[in-house]
């Protein structure tokens, strides 16, 4: 808004900033009351201000099931996205390549889980493994996260695979590449970007997934489930430490990836 | 193709009854073809007339219809395109953009365990005149640049057969000339076999051994560029390589050794040798540069056809030659190409002109040229993959 001139500073024009910042402070609230609380000496609930320590920092798996509940999040969002990238993206370019009876149909159905309420999605899912007789645990959890990650990938990897030029894997078969050669060397390569995004996107639904969860975990914590349990007596400080600590590994990936990306640019510009 | 060596020779290649069809589209009609190893062999023709889809045959990348593909006198209709001793240089040049120049071009050679792929591949892009630029992306370059990384890509495989798709399109004259010296000593030092597709007619008459003008999916005609340029047969090709006047008419009589056609009440007489129907509705042409232009009418004698007299409606000088439009009553526009041996035009605009031309440089053909324009504009698939090749490339630099 540098361009508001003198003569008729309107009231909007005057609001606007004021009102950017509030919601800016609004958004912004929750992740630092939680960043400042992890470092609140707290000892049974963290609502009140106590005094600074870095001991929740230091040891973080004191407190019962945090760690616990960690490491469970990591393995199925580990996991689950890895089924979900595999799967995802040799449906991706079935789907963008060949042509066969339920191109379409396959499309439009994998659009259905983004839509369903995670609600739905989650008793639905719960009712079949009851039906099917698998026992709720972490195996229930990993497949339901497969299976909802599994249309994000779809979609990311698909729009990359339909704007990479065919002629390119022609060429690499004209040029004595096998089946195999020619998607390892030119396929993968090319499609790298759209499957990290999908493989990133993948995790991080996983990771904070906490409604299709509920449904399915039998006794299991996840991080999120952990959290919402423990909120009824209190959220221990290291709740906050892991939660902090997950959102400044996400900020530095970002940061990372755009500086990497920033200094690539240069140095091709620098070449050319 | 799987092993660690460059073809010895060129390889001879035989197109038997192909066709390809399209969902809702024929691309190729019935083609039968055969390439001499060792050969260079022009493929001309206008957009979308299935140039490229008949590399496409060859190369394995699209499956024929019908119809059988021998190379070096192996079929190989039903090999994988990975498999079989050919390379391409593709119309939309498909350089690898996550790869360096360098890269690119040692692809085919590491694929097949060729001995120090850099080292020939280096030596390629020396050729091509682009070694200082090795270390770059695909993207980094110009049209013209990348266009000759797809060559040195193909080139540096030694193929027994190469197919090169229009791949000086993007090169200027100076270049181009240069490249298509250079293709010519590759061929000529190893005895490859080129298969050449262009737009250029004159690169075509120029480089290749045997010329070979499509139209809708057919090869018209086939021969020696001389010998397509002196005897066309079909109306296409008299108009497709170089220019022709066309003239129809039914055939009045015949003597021994040619036949007379009565063209809006002249007779125009066309040796038979040289004429591919003798009876019936015959259309007879002649180039213009065969043409002589007379400001009065020409004194009538055997041998030697005159028309006229028709007014001058278009003078345009083209250094070497000046190029005349004579509207001939009943007849239409005739075209001189005159050669420039005095100052000025020979006739001036408006004025009053006659032409003639010995009977021995007519020809006549197997059709009648037709009334509508042949083609209906369309993309042609060089732009198509132009474009395609332009979006990736801007996302690529987003990402
Ligand atoms: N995959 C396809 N599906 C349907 N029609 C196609 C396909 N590929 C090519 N065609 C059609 O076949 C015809 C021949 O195409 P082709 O690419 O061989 O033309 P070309 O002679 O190489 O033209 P240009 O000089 O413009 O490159 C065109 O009319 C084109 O529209
Ligand atoms: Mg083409």
């Amino acid at each position: 808004m540098r361009t508001f001139s003198f003569g008729k500073l309107s009231l909007g024009t005057a609001l606007l900033p004021i009102y950017s910042a509030l919601a800016l402070v609004f958004l912004l609230v929750p992740i630092v009351y939680t960043f400042v609380f992890s470092f609140n000496d707290s000892v049974k609930s963290n609502i009140v201000w106590v005094g600074f320590t870095l001991d929740n920092w230091t040891n973080v798996c004191n407190a019962q099931g945090v760690c616990g509940a960690f490491f469970t999040s990591m393995l199925v969002g580990v996991v689950a996205t890895v089924i979900a990238t595999v799967l995802g993206t040799l449906m991706a370019i079935a789907l963008a390549r060949y042509r066969f009876r339920a191109r379409s149909a396959i499309s439009l159905l994998l659009f259905l889980p983004m839509a369903t309420p995670e609600v739905v999605l989650g008793a639905g899912l719960a009712a079949q493994f009851l039906s099917a007789g698998v026992p709720k645990g972490l195996l229930t959890i990993i497949i339901a996260h497969a299976l909802f990650c599994l249309s994000f990938v779809v979609v990311t990897v698909k729009a990359r695979v339909a704007s990479l030029d065919p002629a390119l894997e022609e060429a690499g078969r004209d040029l004595y590449g096998s089946p195999l050669q020619v998607f390892w060397k030119i396929t993968f390569p090319l499609l790298l970007p759209g499957i990290t995004a999908a493989a990133l996107l993948s995790f991080a639904l996983s990771f904070d997934d906490f409604i299709i969860t509920r449904f399915n975990n039998g006794g299991v914590e996840t991080f999120p489930i952990f959290v919402y349990t423990a909120a009824a007596r209190g959220v221990p400080a290291e709740a906050n430490v892991i939660a902090s600590a997950v959102f400044i590994l996400a900020l530095v990936i970002v940061v990372v990836s755009q500086l990497t990306s920033a200094a690539r640019r240069k140095r091709l510009a620098k070449q050319a | 193709m799987a092993g660690g060596a460059f073809a010895e020779a060129g390889a001879d290649l035989e197109l038997i009854g192909i066709s390809k069809r399209f969902p809702g589209f024929t691309a190729i009609e019935e083609l039968d073809l055969r390439i001499p190893a060792g050969s260079f062999f022009a493929l001309l023709g206008p957009s979308g007339c299935g140039k490229t889809t008949t590399l496409r045959l060859v190369a394995g990348l699209e499956e024929p219809t019908t119809g059988r593909i021998l190379i070096g006198g192996k079929d190989v209709t039903n090999v994988k395109s990975f498999k079989r001793p050919v390379n391409t240089v593709f119309q939309s040049y498909a350089l690898f953009p996550h790869m360096t120049v360098l890269e690119n071009v040692a692809f085919g050679l590491r694929r097949r365990n060729i001995a120090d792929p850099v080292g020939k591949a280096h030596e390629a892009l020396r050729l091509v005149e682009l070694d200082h630029l090795a270390a770059r992306r695909p993207l980094q370059l110009s049209g013209g640049q990348q266009q000759r990384v797809a060559l040195a890509r193909a080139i540096v495989n030694r193929p027994a057969l190469l197919l090169l798709d229009e791949p000086l399109g993007a090169l200027d004259l100076k270049l181009r000339r240069q490249m298509q010296l250079e293709l010519k000593s590759i061929q000529n030092e190893v005895g490859l076999t080129f298969l050449h597709v262009t737009h250029d007619q004159e690169e075509a008459m120029t480089m290749a051994d045997t010329v070979a003008v499509m139209n809708r999916g057919q090869i018209e005609q086939m021969g020696a560029p001389e010998e397509l340029y002196e005897l066309p047969k079909t109306s296409f090709v008299a108009n497709f390589l170089g220019q022709s006047n066309l003239f129809t008419g039914p055939v009045t009589s015949s003597t021994g050794s040619s036949i007379v056609v009565d063209v809006a009440g002249v007779k125009v007489e066309v040796p038979k040798d040289r004429a591919q129907r003798h009876a019936g509705e015959v259309t007879v042409g002649v180039r213009p540069e065969k043409l002589m232009l007379h400001t009065s009418a020409p004194k009538q004698s055997a041998g030697s056809n005159s028309l006229g007299p028709g007014r001058v409606t278009d003078v345009s000088f083209s250094g070497v030659s000046t190029q005349y439009q004579i509207a001939i009553p009943g007849i239409g526009l005739v075209t001189v190409f005159a050669q420039n041996m005095v100052f000025g035009p020979v006739v001036n605009l408006g004025s009053a002109a006659w032409v003639s031309w010995s009977v021995e440089h007519g020809f006549g053909l197997l059709d009648e040229p037709e009334r509508a324009p042949r083609f209906a504009a369309d993309t042609d698939t060089a732009t198509i993959a132009m474009q395609t090749r332009h979006e990736l490339l801007a996302e690529i630099e987003e990402a």
